[in-house]
This record gives structure tokens, C-alpha cells and sequence, in this order.
């Protein structure tokens, strides 16, 4: 008890992992950054005692949850829970961390209990910000979806597509970078086409985009043409595709060149670092969290790490992937640290698979590196699926995006 | 010059401020970066923008090469009779694009 928590009425596990002279790492967030942290650092050197802060029973994930919306999968398949955690060594505290004092290194659980820390990791994902659009605020997302963090909001937009009438306009907007899941608007637009071809040819989407450009663009399109011709049109930032307010009544979106009147609206708003980052005071006036690209720690408080989407990650993008993969850096890193020796620059990767429809995927890849105080890509190593590639091929990828899924879900939680 | 994007209102009030927003598709190329064999790429730019109201000049900007791509321009007017608002774009090679938009004044 007296390891890991000082105050009463939480159970934190067998005294054994809460030897004293073990050194305690406090995780908040049991995502796919949190969760393969702990279990990285745990699996490493089972000496250190490591909590895992998590209100939820259950961890619902982001990836293949357009395929949710679309009608292709139950929302179950995107429940994890934390018993192979627990199994681990871990300790899940189920509950809500309200503050952090960086002096005395606690995290503030409830006004009477507090959890010590020699280093914290902080992996809070991200918030909408609902207070960047006009019109669109927290009353607003229930009409008008994001469906941007995988639960009753992608209920929500599924529902929302189900009751919509053959012919309807399915409007999305996408933020300008960073965002979490670069490739997502794009995937959910695919997703969202190939339900209606099959249930309400009429209908068409529209994607109002803040942006010049995005990722696996050519991918995309060539895609588009040839799975779902004429249905989904895409807006660029200076065709007027920022939307600069809504009307939740009318399921209005306003852009600088005209009105767009939807049927379903799903508006991805800015996004920032999950709320407990700025209360830890790790995240900037950007909302994001600045950190060194080699321990992940904080630029802004000392002995706090930040992991997964909630970082400055220069080059490399907001997506499960990048996140299990600085995790397991970052693990590497703070045992560096806490034994006292010098961590190594990681080399980091990513993939991001992308559904057009259930047997066509795309991907991206790319290696990352220290550099500048940021991480960059290592030039020449990545690259995208090639342009002009076989529908066998494509079916391929599916399955590759698919079997990445189960991997990375069971390294985080199974 | 392909295409261009205008925002006007349709209607306003005999002196409303209006906001008017125009935007041209257009590479912007300032001549100064070379191509990848090497050779310098023209340059090509929209050199000025005009705006008409009733057929009267009351807004233009002239555009030098450190204006973005797909240039965008926002100004506001005073609503004082209805009519057309026009939008001409020029550039160094003499070329022009237009567009017009209704506004009806009461």
C-alpha cells in the first residue's frame, strides 16, 4: 500500500510489486499508448512497480471503427478489457486522475487519495475542442456526431445513417492538421459509400476539408472512382471546405463560399491533448504535448512522460500504431533513466491501413527518428501502397490492416 | 485561370456592412524555383484584382509574388442599391477570369 499510494480505500495489488525500494511508474490512460507502456516497462524489468489509471472497465478502440459506423462490425469487437493487464503485474486503478502535483510527484486521484510516482507517464489521448467551431459545442456533437473517439458516438453516426432516407447528403468535415488518424475522414467517407450503394444508392457524401491535401490522396481518389463513382466529392480548404460555423437545427454547415445543408452531419472538429494534460500542465498554447523525442519526456515538467496521440510528434502522425510504438520506446527510455544509465535514440514506426471497402485496403508506412528536438522521418525507408496496384492486391492489404488490429490489440491488452 | 469561388450576400439592408470573399484557382508561380530538370519555372501570376458594384470600381488589390496559391481575398462593402457585384482577376500575361454575384438591397 504504502508504495504506491499514500490515503486509504484503494486496493493496489500484492505487496510484492510495492516493494520500497522498487521505483513506482504512475500511467494515466489505458489506451494503446498507456496500456502497451505498462505492459512494455512491466515485461522489461518486473522490479518496477507500475499503476495503471484508467476510469473505465473497458478500453474501446479507435481503429476499424469506421467499419462500425459503415454496418460491417459489432462495436464488441472493439471492446478490450484489462484483466491480461492485471495479469501482468499491473495494477489497474479504476478511477479518474483529477490533478498532479509535480513537486511532491503525486497524482491526485480523489481529494483524499494520492499515488507517488518516480516517473509518470501521461497517455491521455485527445479531447475535441468544442469551442473551435461556432455552433459546435457538446449539445451539438449529439445531433451532429463526430464519431472521433470510438463508443456511443459511433453508435450515433451508425444510427444516424440507418434512419437516413435514399438520397440523403452525408456531410463530413475534416480538421486541419494535426488530428487524430490522419487517413480517418477518408476511410469513413469509403465506408460510409460502400453502405449507401448497397442500401441508399441516391445518397451522396460530401467531405468539407480544412486542408490543401491529405494522406493517401491519390490512393483515395483512385479509389473513389473506381469503387463508388460520382458519390463522394471532396472540398479542399481554398474551395471553401473550412467550415467556419453550424446550425445544429437545420444540420447546417457554413463554409466561407456557401451553406451545406446535410442529412447526417459528421463533424470531426480541432482536436487537443486529453484533458488531463493541460491540468498536468505538459501541454502547450497548442493543446499538444511537447517532448524530447528520445525519453518522450515532458519539455515542460520534469519526471513526466507523454505518449500517443497527445504529443508534438513532428513527423509522425496521431494513430494506434505510433503509439504503441513510442510506448515501447518510451519504456525503454524511463528504465534508462530510472537505473541510471543513458537512453538510446529509438527508431520508430508506423503504419496506418486504410479500408475503402471490406476487401480494399491501402496503407502507409514510415520510419522515424530524432531529430531537431523533433522526430522526422528517415528519408527513403516507407511509402505507400503503389498507385496502379491488383484488386488482389488490395484485398491483400485488407486482410494485412485486419491482422494488424488483432496483433496490436492483444500486444495492448490481450 | 480556371475557377473562381464568390461570396455575397443575396440580400441586405440600404447600409448593411457586407462581407465579400472571392477566390481564384490559381498556381501563383513565382519564377523564381527551378523545375526538376533544372530549369527555372515561368513565372506566372494574377497581377490584380478589381471589384465592381453597379458597374463602379470600389475595391482593388494588386498581387505580387509572395501572394499564396489560390489567392483569397476578403473585404466588406456598404449595401446601397441592388445590383451585380463583379470580380475580375488579370494576370501578367493579360489573361482574364470574372465572376458576378446578384445582391438585392431593400
Amino acid at each position: 500500500m504504502r508504495g504506491l499510494a499514500a490515503g486509504a480505500g484503494v486496493a493496489l495489488g500484492s505487496p510484492m510489486v510495492l516493494a520500497q525500494t522498487a521505483p513506482k511508474v504512475v500511467v494515466i490512460g489505458g489506451g494503446f499508448a498507456g496500456a502497451s507502456f505498462a505492459r512494455a516497462i512491466k515485461r522489461e524489468d518486473p522490479q518496477i512497480a507500475v499503476a495503471l489509471i484508467e476510469p473505465n472497465a473497458h478500453y474501446t478502440a479507435c481503429p476499424l471503427s469506421n467499419a462500425v459506423i459503415a454496418g460491417l462490425r459489432d462495436m464488441e469487437a472493439q471492446h478490450f478489457g484489462y484483466a491480461g493487464i492485471e495479469a501482468d503485474g499491473i495494477v489497474h486503478v479504476q478511477q479518474k486522475a483529477i490533478g498532479i502535483d509535480p513537486e511532491q510527484r503525486r497524482v491526485v486521484l480523489t481529494d483524499e487519495v494520492r499515488l507517488s510516482y518516480d516517473r509518470l507517464i501521461v497517455a491521455p489521448g485527445i479531447d475535441m475542442r468544442l469551442d473551435a467551431i461556432p455552433g459546435y459545442d457538446a449539445n451539438a456533437a449529439e445531433r451532429m456526431p463526430h464519431a472521433w473517439k470510438a463508443g456511443e458516438q459511433t453508435l450515433l453516426l451508425r444510427r444516424q445513417l440507418e434512419a437516413m432516407e435514399d438520397g440523403g447528403l452525408v456531410v463530413i468535415s475534416a480538421p486541419a492538421n494535426p488530428f487524430r488518424c490522419p487517413p480517418g475522414p477518408y476511410e469513413r467517407a469509403s465506408l460510409i459509400a460502400h453502405y449507401l450503394k448497397a442500401n441508399k444508392p441516391r445518397s451522396k457524401i460530401l467531405i468539407l476539408d480544412a486542408k490543401e491535401a491529405f494522406s493517401k490522396q491519390r490512393l483515395f481518389e483512385a479509389g473513389w472512382a473506381a469503387l463508388y463513382p460520382g458519390m463522394i466529392e471532396w472540398v479542399s480548404l481554398s474551395f471553401g471546405g473550412a467550415v467556419t460555423e453550424v446550425d445544429v437545427a437545420t444540420r447546417t454547415l457554413r463554409t466561407e463560399f456557401g451553406d451545406h445543408r446535410a442529412a447526417v452531419a459528421n463533424v470531426i472538429p480541432p482536436q487537443r491533448a486529453g484533458a488531463i494534460a493541460a491540468l498536468a500542465g505538459v501541454a502547450d498554447r497548442t493543446g499538444w504535448c511537447p517532448i524530447d523525442p528520445v525519453t518522450f519526456e515532458s519539455r515542460l515538467v520534469p519526471n513526466i512522460h507523454v505518449l500517443g496521440d497527445a504529443v508534438i510528434g513532428g513527423a509522425m502522425p496521431k494513430s494506434a500504431f505510433s503509439a504503441n510504438a513510442q510506448a515501447k520506446a518510451g519504456a525503454d527510455a524511463v528504465i534508462a533513466l530510472l537505473r541510471g544509465r543513458d537512453p538510446s535514440a529509438p527508431k520508430l514506426i508506423n503504419t496506418c491501413y486504410s479500408l475503402l471497402a471490406p476487401d480494399y485496403g491501402i496503407s502507409i508506412a514510415g520510419v522515424y527518428s530524432p531529430k531537431d528536438g523533433l522526430l522526422a522521418e528517415v528519408e527513403g525507408a516507407g511509402g505507400t501502397s503503389p498507385l496502379d496496384a491488383s484488386l488482389a492486391e488490395r484485398a491483400e492489404e485488407a486482410a494485412y490492416g485486419e491482422a494488424w488490429f488483432d496483433t496490436i490489440t492483444a500486444e495492448a491488452f490481450g | 485561370m480556371t475557377k473562381a469561388l464568390v461570396s455575397v450576400p443575396k440580400t441586405a439592408r440600404r447600409g448593411d456592412i457586407i462581407d465579400i470573399r472571392a477566390m481564384i484557382a490559381h498556381p501563383m508561380e513565382t519564377g523564381y524555383r527551378m523545375g526538376p530538370n533544372g530549369v527555372e519555372i515561368p513565372r506566372r501570376i494574377i497581377t490584380r484584382f478589381v471589384c465592381t458594384y453597379g458597374g463602379e470600381e470600389v475595391f482593388f488589390a494588386e498581387f505580387f509574388p509572395a501572394v499564396s496559391a489560390n489567392p483569397f481575398v476578403s473585404f466588406s462593402l456598404i449595401a446601397s442599391a441592388s445590383g451585380t457585384v463583379g470580380f475580375e482577376w488579370t494576370d501578367d500575361q493579360g489573361q482574364t477570369e470574372s465572376a458576378s454575384a446578384e445582391i438585392v438591397v431593400t
